[in-house]
């Protein structure tokens, strides 16, 4: 909340500006991230079921920068991104689905047969203009009445995946996703499998590239994004929307882009969401589910626990959020966690659930701008204070 | 007809419990400012208490602990967290009862496990025959039972002490504190009264006439759907929250009925969609200002 709509303002007298001193600690740990997660699958080899843990936190930063966007710098409360996860998810298996008539199309559901990415795209394409869609009712309501008119998008969700079978697969089975190629390279299983460091590259490691493009692209436009005009404007539309409609913000549009802009991250979480499932296939019921009541929850505690409107922020929040969920369910899977008695029913994701919730209200109390705050002020430490 | 009448005493039954859930968002929203999202997790507080207390001490016992249970906890609640955070905004005490709201429920879950009880052991499953007609006796104890309460709170709020001070601070703030109100025991009655609201109304909610959901994540669910029935109303209206629970629950008895038990819960929310774009701050809610 710092940066404040006065950096708007043209200074009276540009002031020489001193070089930039490099942060060279800075460059040097994100060289070091960057290596470490291309080398990932490398590292984890054959256990296969790591690299899902960390595809699946990759799909938690997509969906959480999105909402970070919208929540922490356009100021608007959603609960209704796992509509759009879902919406993201079935464009995606609709479009590039087998066309009727093809041999691997099945006979009761519509597919277009499009080029994967062609597909992908059209699915975030198709979530940003159903989000441009609520835009009417977005821009008309404020804080908890957006909130919960937002719900209102999980249920119709809900309804319309239950119903429209024919795009969905139903709730009993759902749809498998078309596989994703790339001019041609399949992101699948082959024999033989191109290796790296005699690890073979297989289905989950391509996977875990395709993912790692789609969080890279989503955070450094999303930093792109804030750090722009487009940014100035959300902030100033958070701030005081009279103050901003007086310097010339055009609330409405500003606040339809936000909700646009943010359905289409979500879309694209949707997207990985069925590619790593392997399944597109709606809820049973509004509370449990990859759609559902409890994503809307996470997806909040995501954008908390990172601290509001951050986007290194979100990436931290997925990591608590997604990330420890999925650790405690392959600690259940592969050492046999929980299974005891001893434990109570307490189960994979209701611990992980205990560690967030608690986590957002630690933050809340004790460090309102999250992970965000801390680790500014963890690199203050270690960075030359600026002459003034 | 006869299918209608039955409707409209099973939707007016359901609406009499949301407007007991959404009569405590309001009482909180009024005195803090602040949106409790750990409401459902009082309702599921106050269900337990009486499924683990039932087989020992009885059902009518065990149903008022319950009560007393969630008001506790909803008093909790607000002595340890959110007066301990006064200096952050409404936006993030909301943000917190998200927090609280993810624990307390888990926990619950935790406990009860795969059991997922129905707690209305006198009058579930009972449904009265009337003239030809098939009246669910849950919905109907609940409706009188709704009544009952809400006229309670409506005359303490207009009459007692307690409700001319409730109505000062949701007034004025500062105002009521220099007339000698003290702010923190009116915030602190006002979660209390939301959680025994919200204590009652579980007592209907986890029951097989109600929404065949028995105590668990169902029943949270059910309890979002106060929400709605708080907004249509407009948060800051104690009479909006009663008019709102009615809506809805005759929009999700008759639309189960007419359209699809699936589309009903869709139903509720399209309704209050239609009403907040017509009216932003709910049917009787206070307009918001905004001064340049």
């Amino acid at each position: 909340m710092s940066d404040t709509i006065t950096e708007v303002a043209p200074r009276a007298e540009p002031r020489p500006v001193a070089p930039k001193k490099r942060n060279w600690l800075k460059i040097v740990a994100t060289v070091l991230l960057v290596v470490f997660l291309i080398a990932l699958p490398i590292l984890t080899g054959s256990q296969v079921a790591y690299l899902k843990v960390a595809q699946y936190v990759l799909i938690g930063t997509v969906g959480g920068i999105g909402l970070t966007l919208l929540v922490g710098q356009a100021g608007q409360l959603s609960l209704a991104h796992p509509f759009f996860l879902l919406v993201g998810a079935v464009s995606y298996a609709v479009l590039a689905g087998g066309r009727a008539g093809d041999d691997s199309a099945s006979p009761d559901l519509v597919g277009l047969g499009l080029p994967p990415l062609l597909a992908v795209i059209g699915a975030v394409v198709i979530c940003g203009l159903v989000g441009l869609a609520f835009a009417p009712v977005a821009g008309r309501l404020r804080g908890i009445y957006l909130g919960v008119a937002s719900l209102s998008l999980v249920f119709l969700g809900l309804w319309l995946g239950q119903s429209l079978e024919l795009f969905t697969g139903g709730t009993s089975s759902g749809r498998p996703p078309p596989t994703f190629e790339l001019f041609g390279f399949a992101f699948a299983n082959s024999t033989p499998a191109p290796t790296i460091a005699g690890v073979p590259i297989q289905k989950q490691q391509r996977l875990w590239y395709l993912f790692l493009v789609f969080a890279l692209g989503a955070y450094f436009l999303a930093r792109g994004a804030i750090n722009s005009r487009i940014g100035r404007s959300w902030r100033a539309v958070r701030d005081n929307e009279a103050a901003a409609t007086a310097m010339g913000v055009n609330v409405a549009r500003v606040k339809a882009g936000a909700f646009t802009i943010s359905s289409a991250f979500a879309g694209l979480a949707g997207v990985m969401t069925a590619l790593w499932l392997d399944l597109v296939k709606p809820d049973e019921n509004e509370f449990t589910g990859n759609y559902s009541l409890t994503v809307s929850i996470a997806f909040l505690a995501i954008v908390i626990i990172g601290g509001l409107g951050s986007v290194p922020g979100a990436v931290i929040g997925a990591v608590v959020v997604y990330g420890l969920q999925q650790f405690f369910l392959l600690g259940a899977n592969q050492f046999g966690w929980f299974a005891d008695a001893q434990f109570g029913g307490l189960s994979a994701v209701i611990l992980s659930a205990f560690v967030y919730g608690a986590a957002v209200v630690l933050v809340v109390l004790f460090e309102p701008g999250g992970a965000a705050a801390i680790g500014r002020r963890l690199t203050s430490r270690f960075t030359p204070r600026k002459e003034q | 007809m006869g299918t209608f009448v039955q409707l409209l005493v099973n939707g007016l039954g359901k609406g009499a419990v949301y407007a007991l859930l959404a009569l405590g968002f309001v009482i909180i929203f009024k005195a803090t400012e602040v949106v409790n999202f750990a409401h459902g997790s009082l309702v599921l507080v106050g269900g337990y208490v009486v499924y683990a207390l039932k087989d020992t001490l009885g059902w009518l016992p065990a149903a008022l602990l319950g009560i007393v249970g969630a008001a506790l906890v909803a008093l909790l609640v607000e002595r340890v967290f959110l007066a301990n955070a006064r200096r952050a905004d409404p936006n993030s005490l909301a943000l917190l009862t998200i927090g609280l709201d993810v624990i307390i429920t888990e926990e619950i879950v935790r406990r009860v496990g795969a059991a997922i009880p129905f707690i209305g052991d006198p009058y579930d499953a009972q449904p009265i025959q009337l003239a030809g007609i098939t009246i669910f006796r849950t919905q109907a104890i609940a409706l009188v039972v709704g009544a009952v309460l809400i006229t309670a709170f409506f005359l303490a709020f207009r009459f007692s002490s307690w409700g001319v001070a409730m109505r000062a601070q949701a007034e004025n703030k500062e105002a009521a504190a220099l007339m000698g109100i003290r702010s923190s025991r009116v915030t602190a009655t006002a979660w209390l009264v939301a959680g025994a609201l919200a204590g009652v109304a579980v007592l209907f909610m986890a029951t097989q006439d109600f929404s065949g959901a028995g105590l668990g994540r169902g029943t949270h669910a059910i309890a979002l759907i106060a929400f709605p029935a708080a907004i249509l109303g407009g948060l800051d209206s104690t009479a909006g929250a009663v008019v709102g629970g009615i809506v809805v629950g005759l929009t999700e008895a008759l639309s189960a009925q007419y359209i699809s038990f699936e589309f009903s819960k869709s139903a509720v929310f399209l309704v209050m969609l239609i009403v907040l774009v017509i009216r932003p701050s709910g049917l009787f809610g206070t307009k918001e200002l905004s001064r340049v």
